[in-house]
């Protein structure tokens, strides 16, 4: 193999159009973000450097609750996200009759477009006609219409929901493809010691999934944080703001009120954390992986 | 495989009767949380509007019938334009992808030269920014470039994010392809060029078409933000615009608009039963270890 000149060459040659264009559509974008948030810039023509004031303006009570709402939206989010994920894989790992056609009826919510999806929901979630109200009200465990996407406490739940039933059958499917991964000679050892069904869970598949779960979880972590499309076809951010995340808010202030200097600002504070979020990820798959050498 | 309960079965996979029903409940559960919108969009789509919108809510529908799947084609009009467009747009970002991403994923496989570590890790950030974080300059961006309100609105800023899990996928892939090709090739005189071109990438294909299969699947179902924003034009609306525009009307013919949703998975859904096996690779590929 050659490890001349030329090879050097070639290989940045064949990465270049790949690196060119993910500069120009997202680093350069970032950087753009960045030095917006230090102007004044809206529709109007001319665009003045206006030092932190924007930083200075949106720095108040709502916007640290929005902060606060989005931390404990992704945490409830990733949270039941982890654990349904497991409940499934465990489940869909058993052997019995069927399982294929399971592992397949477990995905259409993460291929098909997602905000149709999210439309099936919405009407789900309605009071008068929706399945949800309607069969609560069957089964008498409400009495009047239940409108779960009218009310702050419920249309924030109502979302958290169907991110995860978006999030789901991913991490069930990558936690399954971790299960299978774990060699049987240890559950078959550990069986003829007499170890039941949950201490083999407990002391083989958990710990040796440990790994997964820790990349799953930030994976989906950074996701969550990123969503959009649900809130806003649900709720829009409403009912009085109750459902507005950060990425929400900055899209109302960037978008809808045509502010892009204060609006640049906002997603500046988005990219700050998640670029810690980045970086805790590489750091720990890093460290995973040495483990896993060692 | 211990499919069937028969004396094949090993020990440890056998359940008592109770656990049987324990497993199948749970499954039915599970796939009922994943399945209801689908479930409830469907029975809607076959209910007559005067059974939706009438009090106490029934779960079946009564004279049930697919005339919504006739009617919407009318009710909405230009939802087959609507359709064109979806697959337009992702059929011409999944060729932009794998236009960037085969060679760029070959130099990943193959090459390791100082920095490409770095170039790597960064394509993996970027799959961390949603394109929702960086509207303000994208929509710029998009000005500048006169595509505002054209089909490449939605096309060129969806294709870059797709671009960090193709490279990932069909890198893993090509890693596979015995390095010994590349020096028999060598030997032979062949140019890097003429070997990538000849020797690499027909072995690759089937790596290849996973993946264009992948960024399809990606492109097709996650419009949505960018065509929200950057495009205000009906005639090139894709599907999931389309529709959000009726979903806000005060006289939403709901069973007609679950219908055109139901057409619109339905690629999607057929796509799931001849692909599994290649999502769960595709998903799986890198991340668990084999």
């Amino acid at each position: 193999m050659t490890s001349s000149r030329s090879a050097w060459v070639f290989a940045w040659l064949l990465l270049a159009p790949a690196i060119i264009y993910v500069l120009i559509i997202v680093a350069w974008p970032l950087v753009e973000t960045f030095r917006l948030s230090f102007t004044d810039a809206s529709l109007r023509k001319t665009v003045n450097y206006v030092g932190w004031r924007n930083y200075e303006k949106i720095f108040n009570e709502t916007f640290l609750t929005v902060i606060t709402r989005t931390f404990i939206w992704t945490f409830f989010s990733v949270l039941l996200k982890m654990v349904i994920g497991m409940c499934g894989a465990v489940m869909l790992n058993a052997a019995v009759p069927g399982r294929n056609l399971f592992r397949i009826l477990t995905m259409p919510p993460w291929i098909v477009p997602m905000a149709i999806g999210i439309f099936m929901w919405g009407w789900m979630y309605n009071g008068q006609f929706g399945m949800i109200s309607g069969l609560l009200q069957r089964f008498g465990i409400v009495d009047g219409p239940v409108a779960f996407l009218a009310y702050g406490g419920s249309a924030f739940w109502a979302t958290i929901i169907t991110d995860v039933w978006i999030g789901v059958p991913m991490v069930t499917i990558y936690f399954l493809a971790a299960m299978q991964a774990i060699p049987k000679d240890l559950y078959e050892a550990a069986w003829t010691d007499g170890a039941s069904r949950w201490t083999r869970f407990r002391r083989i598949t958990l710990p040796l999934m440990a790994p997964a779960i820790i990349t799953m979880s930030m994976l989906s972590l950074i996701a969550t944080f990123n969503s959009f499309d649900i809130i806003w076809i649900l709720t829009q951010g409403g009912p009085s703001g109750q459902t507005t995340t950060m990425i929400i808010d900055t899209y109302q202030v960037a978008i809808g009120s045509k502010k892009y200097g204060e609006g640049a600002a906002r997603a500046v504070v988005i990219c700050l954390f998640l670029s810690l979020f980045c970086l805790a990820y590489f750091r720990v798959t890093r460290r995973l992986h040495t483990m896993d050498k060692a | 495989m211990a499919l069937f309960r028969n004396d094949d079965t090993p020990m440890i996979d056998r359940y008592r009767w109770w656990e049987i029903i324990g497993i199948y409940a749970g499954i039915f559960v599970f796939l009922f949380f994943m399945l209801s919108p689908f479930i409830e969009g469907f029975l809607v789509s076959l209910k007559p509007l005067s059974q939706l919108f009438s009090t106490p809510y029934s779960f079946w529908p009564e004279n049930g019938s697919f005339k919504a799947y006739f009617t919407m084609w009318e009710s909405v009009p230009g939802f087959a334009r609507y359709i064109f467009n979806s697959f337009l747009i992702s059929t011409i970002a999944t060729v932009i992808v794998l236009l960037l991403v085969v060679p760029a994923a070959y130099a990943f496989a193959r090459f390791s030269f100082r920095g490409m570590g770095l170039v790597l890790a960064a394509f993996l950030a970027v799959s961390m920014f949603s394109g929702a974080v960086l509207l303000i300059p994208l929509f710029r961006l998009m000005r500048t470039l006169g595509m505002l309100n054209t089909y490449w609105a939605m096309i060129v800023p969806g294709a870059a994010f797709l671009i960090p899990a193709a490279i990932w996928l069909l890198r893993t892939y090509m890693m596979r392809i015995p390095k010994e090709l590349n020096e028999a090739a060598y030997m032979d005189g062949a140019s890097q060029f003429y070997t990538f071109r000849r020797v690499i990438l027909p072995i690759a294909r089937p790596g290849i078409i996973v993946v264009a299969i992948m960024t399809f699947i990606g492109a097709y179902s996650q419009q949505f933000v960018f065509a929200l924003t950057f495009n205000s034009k009906t005639e090139y609306m894709p599907l999931p615009i389309g529709l959000f525009a009726y979903f806000g009307k005060q006289e939403v013919i709901w069973n007609e608009l679950m219908a055109a949703s139901f057409v619109g998975i339905a690629p999607a859904l057929i796509l799931i039963f001849f692909l599994q096996r290649y999502l769960v690779g595709g998903l799986t590929a890198g991340a668990v270890k084999q």
